[in-house]
Formats: C-alpha cells, sequence, structure tokens
C-alpha cells in the first residue's frame, strides 16, 4: 500500500465572526486595536487519512465544515492548529472560471488560468486542443470570454480543471454544470480519473450519489469526524440522523393544497399488517393514506409517488388512475395502495402522498416526501439503479 | 512541494498576470497603450503652464548638458514618481481586486501585487525612453554612457514600490479604508518630493527648519534620491552620487524585505477576511 495521498492531522480552524468589524481605520482608532469578534470553531482536531487513488467523499450538512476542510487540504485556508500533508499536485475545482479575465480572448485566459492552476506554458500548449475540444467552443475560443454564455464559460473553466492532470483532485459540488451532454463527459472523465489512479475528494449533500461514486466516506458534523468508513455505512448513518431531523422540522414549505381534505399521515404496513419502515425487495407492502376533510369532497383522488434520495423521480399512481375514486369521502377515514411486491432495489426512499380533486389539477393537500423508508437487500439481489424488475440470469448454453 | 518548485512555477504564473495585466488594462480602448503616454503628457503640460509660465519658477541648467527646460526637469522626477506612486496604489489594492481568485485557487499570493507592480515597469520602461529621446534632443549624446545605471535604479525603485505595496496590500484587506489614507498620503508625499521643484531651487531660497535647512529634510525623503539619481542622468549627464546611489540601493532592499515580511506574518487569513 502506497503512501496516503492526504493526511490530515488533528486538524482545526477557527473563523472570526465580526459584529463590528474594524475595516475601516476610524473604527479601528476609535474602538482601540482589537475588533470585536466571536470565533466559531469550522473544524475541530479532523484527522483524516484519505488513500492514494481512492474516491474519497465529505458528506455533512451544510456548516458542518465539509467546505472548510476541502480549502484547507487546497492551501486556500490555513489551519489554526494541526497539519494537512499532501502528496502530489493538487487541484480544486471550487469555482469554476475564477480568474477568467472578461476582456481577454478564451485562448488567453486558458494560459493565464492554467498557470494560475499550476500548469506550466508547454504542459498548457500540449493540451491545449484538448482543453478548447472537452469544452466544446472551438469557434469561439479567440472571442473574449465576457461574450461567453455562462455555460460556455463554466464549460472552459472545468475543462482547463480537469486537464491540470492533479494527483488529488478536490471537488465542491460543481458538477452540476452544463447540458446533459457535457455532464456526461465530465462523468467520463472522473471515471477514467479514477481508474489511472488518482485521487478524488469529493464534497456533497447529495448523500445518494456519493454512496455510488465513493469508496469510503467520511462524515462531518459540527466541524468533527462523526463517522469514516464505507459508503454504505456511513452514508446510511448520515441520512438516518438526517431523517429524524426531517421529520421534527417538517413545515408548511413541503405541503401545499387548498386544506379541504387533507392526508393526516401515512402508515407503511409489512405483509402482516404490522406498522414498518423497512421492507425488502419483493416484499408486500401496504401504504395506508388517513384522510381527513373539513367538508364532503366529491370523486376524491389519492395519489403518491415515490422518489429516490437526491429527488429522482421514479414513479407515481393515483386512484383515478387506478379507477378506484370514490363517489364521496366526508369526515375521516383511511385508504389503501397495496403493493403485491416492492419492485424496488435495496437504497433508501421517500413516498409523497396526496389528495386532489377529480380534474387531478385542485390540490386539496400534497405531503412532499412524508415517508421515507428502505429497502433491504434480498440475496441473490440484481446490481444497479433504483428499480427492480425482476429479473434472473440463466448459465451460458454453448450453442 | 518544495519552495523551490512553488517559486518556480510562481514565475510562469508571474509573467501570465502581467500580461493578463498590461493587455488587459487598455484592451477596446482606440489608443491602448497610447494612454499610458497621454498621462504624464497631460500632467507636464499643466505643472509647466503652472509653475514655469504662471509662477516663473525657473529651471536648474543641466550640468553637464546644459539643458535649461523646465518640462524636461519635471519629466525627470514626475515619471519615476508616477511609476512609484502607481506600484504603491496597485500593489495595494491587488489582493482585493483578485479576490475572487485568492477566495477559490491556491498559489503563492505574493504574486499578484508582484504582477502589478512588474507590469507597470511596460509603461516605464515606454516612458523612460520617451525622456531620454527628449535629453538627446536638448542635451546631445552625453546622457548615453550614463544609461547603464539607469536599469539599477529601476530596480531598486521596483523593490521600493513592491515592498510597500506587499504590506499595504494586505493591510488594505484588513482596513479597506487603507486605500484613502494612502491616497492623501500619496498627495502629500509628491510634493515633499523635488518633482515639480529642484533641491537646488530649494537650497536657493535659504529656508530652515528645526534648525536644520529643508534640503536636509527633504534628502530624508527616499524619493528625493530616487529623483536626484534619475535627473543626475537625463538632466545632468552625470552620473548619480555615491550617496544617492547607496541610498536608493539601501532603501531597496529594506523596503523589500519588511514589505514581504508584513505580508507572510499576516496573508494567512486572507482568504477568509476578504
Amino acid at each position: 500500500m502506497t503512501d496516503p495521498a492526504v493526511v490530515l492531522d488533528r486538524v482545526s480552524k477557527t473563523y472570526r465572526l465580526y459584529s463590528e468589524r474594524n475595516d475601516s481605520l476610524k473604527a479601528a482608532v476609535m474602538r482601540g486595536t482589537r475588533a470585536k469578534y466571536r470565533e466559531f470553531q469550522a473544524l475541530q482536531d479532523v484527522s483524516l487519512e484519505i488513500p492514494t487513488g481512492t474516491t474519497y467523499g465529505l458528506v455533512g450538512e451544510n456548516g458542518s465544515g465539509k467546505s472548510t476542510l476541502l480549502k484547507c487540504i487546497a492551501k486556500i485556508l490555513r489551519p489554526d492548529a494541526g497539519t494537512v500533508t499532501t502528496r502530489g499536485k493538487v487541484a480544486a475545482l471550487l469555482e469554476l472560471g475564477s480568474g477568467f479575465h472578461p476582456e481577454l480572448s478564451g485562448r488567453e485566459n486558458v494560459y493565464l488560468n492554467g498557470s494560475i492552476l499550476g500548469l506550466s506554458r508547454k504542459e498548457l500548449e500540449r493540451s491545449f486542443d484538448e482543453i478548447v475540444h472537452f469544452a466544446g467552443i472551438e469557434e469561439f475560443i479567440d472571442q473574449p470570454v465576457k461574450n461567453y454564455s455562462s455555460g460556455m464559460y463554466v464549460r472552459l473553466g472545468f475543462s482547463i480543471a480537469i486537464n491540470v492532470d492533479p494527483d488529488v483532485l478536490l471537488v465542491d459540488e460543481v458538477l452540476a454544470v452544463g447540458d446533459a451532454a457535457f455532464q456526461r463527459k465530465c462523468m467520463e472523465k472522473f471515471a477514467s480519473f479514477r481508474a489511472a489512479g488518482k485521487t478524488v475528494v469529493i464534497v456533497s449533500h447529495d448523500a445518494g450519489s456519493m454512496r455510488l461514486l465513493c469508496d469510503e466516506v467520511a462524515w462531518l458534523e459540527h466541524g468533527r469526524v462523526v463517522a469514516t468508513g464505507a459508503p454504505d455505512d456511513v452514508v446510511h448513518d448520515y441520512l438516518e440522523e438526517g431523517h429524524e431531523d426531517r421529520v421534527q422540522t417538517d413545515d408548511g414549505s413541503r405541503r401545499w393544497g387548498s386544506g379541504e381534505g387533507v392526508v393526516d399521515r401515512v402508515e407503511l404496513l409489512d405483509a402482516q399488517g404490522r406498522p414498518t419502515t423497512r421492507v425488502r425487495t419483493g416484499d408486500p407492502m401496504t401504504v395506508r393514506l388517513h384522510w381527513s376533510t373539513k367538508e364532503r369532497i366529491e370523486r376524491p383522488v389519492f395519489g403518491a409517488s415515490i422518489e429516490t434520495l437526491d429527488g429522482y423521480y421514479l414513479w407515481a399512481h393515483h386512484s383515478r388512475d387506478g379507477r378506484a375514486v370514490a363517489d364521496a369521502i366526508e369526515g375521516s377515514g383511511y385508504c389503501d395502495l397495496v403493493f403485491d411486491r416492492v419492485m424496488l432495489q435495496p437504497g433508501t426512499f421517500d413516498l409523497s402522498a396526496s389528495l386532489n380533486a377529480w380534474d387531478c389539477q385542485h390540490v386539496f393537500d400534497y405531503r412532499h416526501r412524508i415517508v421515507r423508508f428502505d429497502v433491504d437487500e434480498v440475496l441473490p439481489r440484481e446490481s444497479g439503479g433504483p428499480v427492480a424488475l425482476g429479473t434472473r440470469w440463466t448459465l451460458p448454453t454453448t450453442s | 512541494m518544495s519552495s523551490l518548485a512553488e517559486l518556480r512555477d510562481a514565475r510562469e504564473l508571474l509573467g501570465n498576470l502581467v500580461q493578463r495585466e498590461v493587455r488587459g488594462k487598455y484592451k477596446r480602448s482606440a489608443l491602448g497603450q497610447g494612454w499610458s503616454l497621454l498621462n504624464p503628457l497631460a500632467q507636464v503640460v499643466v505643472f509647466t503652464l503652472v509653475f514655469s509660465f504662471f509662477l516663473r519658477i525657473p529651471p536648474d541648467v543641466g550640468t553637464d548638458s546644459g539643458i535649461r527646460s523646465f518640462a524636461a526637469q519635471l519629466l525627470c522626477g514626475l515619471l519615476p514618481w508616477a511609476f512609484f506612486a502607481g506600484a504603491v496604489s496597485g500593489g495595494m489594492s491587488s489582493l482585493l481586486a483578485n479576490g475572487n481568485l485568492v477566495k477559490k485557487v491556491y498559489f503563492p499570493r505574493e504574486v499578484l501585487p508582484a504582477a502589478t507592480v512588474l507590469s507597470l515597469l511596460v509603461s516605464f520602461a515606454v516612458e523612460l525612453a520617451v525622456l531620454l529621446a527628449v535629453s538627446l534632443v536638448l542635451g546631445g549624446l552625453g546622457v548615453l554612457p550614463h544609461l547603464v545605471v539607469v536599469p539599477y535604479l529601476v530596480l531598486c525603485l521596483t523593490a521600493f514600490g513592491l515592498g510597500i505595496g506587499l504590506a499595504l496590500s494586505v493591510a488594505n484587506v484588513y482596513f479597506r479604508d487603507t486605500a484613502q489614507f494612502v491616497g492623501i498620503g500619496l498627495q502629500v508625499w509628491f510634493y515633499l518630493t523635488p518633482v515639480v521643484y529642484s533641491l537646488d531651487y530649494v537650497a536657493q531660497a535659504g529656508l530652515e527648519v528645526l534648525g536644520q535647512p529643508v534640503t536636509t529634510w527633504l534628502g530624508l525623503n527616499p524619493m528625493t534620491r530616487f529623483v536626484e539619481a534619475f535627473r543626475a542622468v537625463f538632466y545632468d549627464h552625470t552620473w548619480p552620487s555615491a550617496t544617492d546611489l547607496v541610498a536608493v540601493t539601501l532603501v531597496g532592499a529594506v523596503s523589500l524585505v519588511l514589505g514581504y515580511l508584513v505580508f507572510s506574518r499576516f496573508e494567512g487569513r486572507l482568504a477568509e477576511e476578504l
């Protein structure tokens, strides 16, 4: 095993939050030499080893210190205590195209930005065509970048940064750039990057994609490392924790509708009719929508939909399409949606529920992500993606 | 990464940033680099009008050159001063102006003030070439042998300006109105430097402050030394005095070292203070 690519040893970082900032000399003189500030400990005693050749994820809520940690690795911030050791060339994708000079042409900016990122002129000349080709802006390369669309701007920035060919690449949620085609190119580039044995450190709060991308994950909270390890375990724990928080903070923003009738709560029932939030692929499950109304609702339509954690809309079914619409409801009660088999692959999913008018346009109550549930694995399992289609391999036949 | 390798990489970055400043500054203006000449030209016209024509301040006579021109004498002081002042204020605002870069990418931060100062060298060189032409036309070929000392003077002046620029660039991040303060300071400094007048002219007046001739006090101003040295070459066609040469060397070296120390002392928190 080679040496780790990045070693963080008891790293701490404190920010000063100025209540009254002495950013004018007058203020400094009038108030004495010291500015008033509170200290905010962004990182506390963080020790991590990031092995060479891994794709390493840093997950955590906003303000957990993950971006600060990334900036410390990139040497943009200097820790107050502890040491950061990196091996090889480090490149950070923090903000793409920062340092572009708007009046200069794309070509001049490639050289300028490249040298800011630490590339020599020779290296740049070698990879110039590739950079421009990757960004897909061959025709515009001699135009001033201020005439670029924001997409072109970011694409060129990304293209330069990725062609720096670093040993360690730091990525801070910037991958949502460009159109679908460019995104695919980026993902391919990442894949080849990983295949070449380079180290990638990714920061994200989108835990779902981290689970797929990373070999190892560290979970940060309030500037401390809570857990490190295999992405499945760590991300799962992280989401569990987030889940509890989520229910408590469930507010109006996740719920809308005119309110003549509401979905009070949703229960998931297993085969024996017991409430659960955990099923196995292929098991039966019943979703029970408890409703109540303030007035009589004619031909109510109940709806349910499932999303993955990163917000991908997987499936929906409403009772009008299900041909199960009552003439009217009044008072309170429940409505069941039966899954004979839950055809989802192992993972965590969110279920949203709604009560609508017959036209399916008017919403009485929409409960976005009202229940989160886990699907556990049954062996043999299917290999990838969120849905299970119930397929089965046969042994190869020689013809 | 060893700091040596970092320095080598930074040299290239420095070159590119200087290019950016030089090219970006006058991009899309019709006169382009011509503007960098028009500015001192306008100043020469105004000052000559006011001090030579209205106030009748006579120019010195160039020792070996016999030049007798207020405008030429003024130009000898004005060009080094303008370069110095530009270096100080440009270096000072370089970190703030590139705040976005500092917050998002790592590279040796001192490159930013350095690039700003070095980019000014380009127009300074052009201006000095114009001054040389003036000197040749008015005073003959006598200036040529003394030109060898000019690069050294420019080097010392650059070091002096860069040192102050480095220190002020971090100060300006922590105290945003450093810039206003420095603006006033530079104005006062300008008139305490023998640019629009000459030391000889002041000496003739025989004024005394605190029991010392005013010229002694003015001699303590490092910029006086620089202006005198440039004047010796371009106006008098002689060598700068030994005292002036020693003074500019010391001032340049001390300023650069101190400026760098201040910069490295405070650069740690730059990314978060910006």
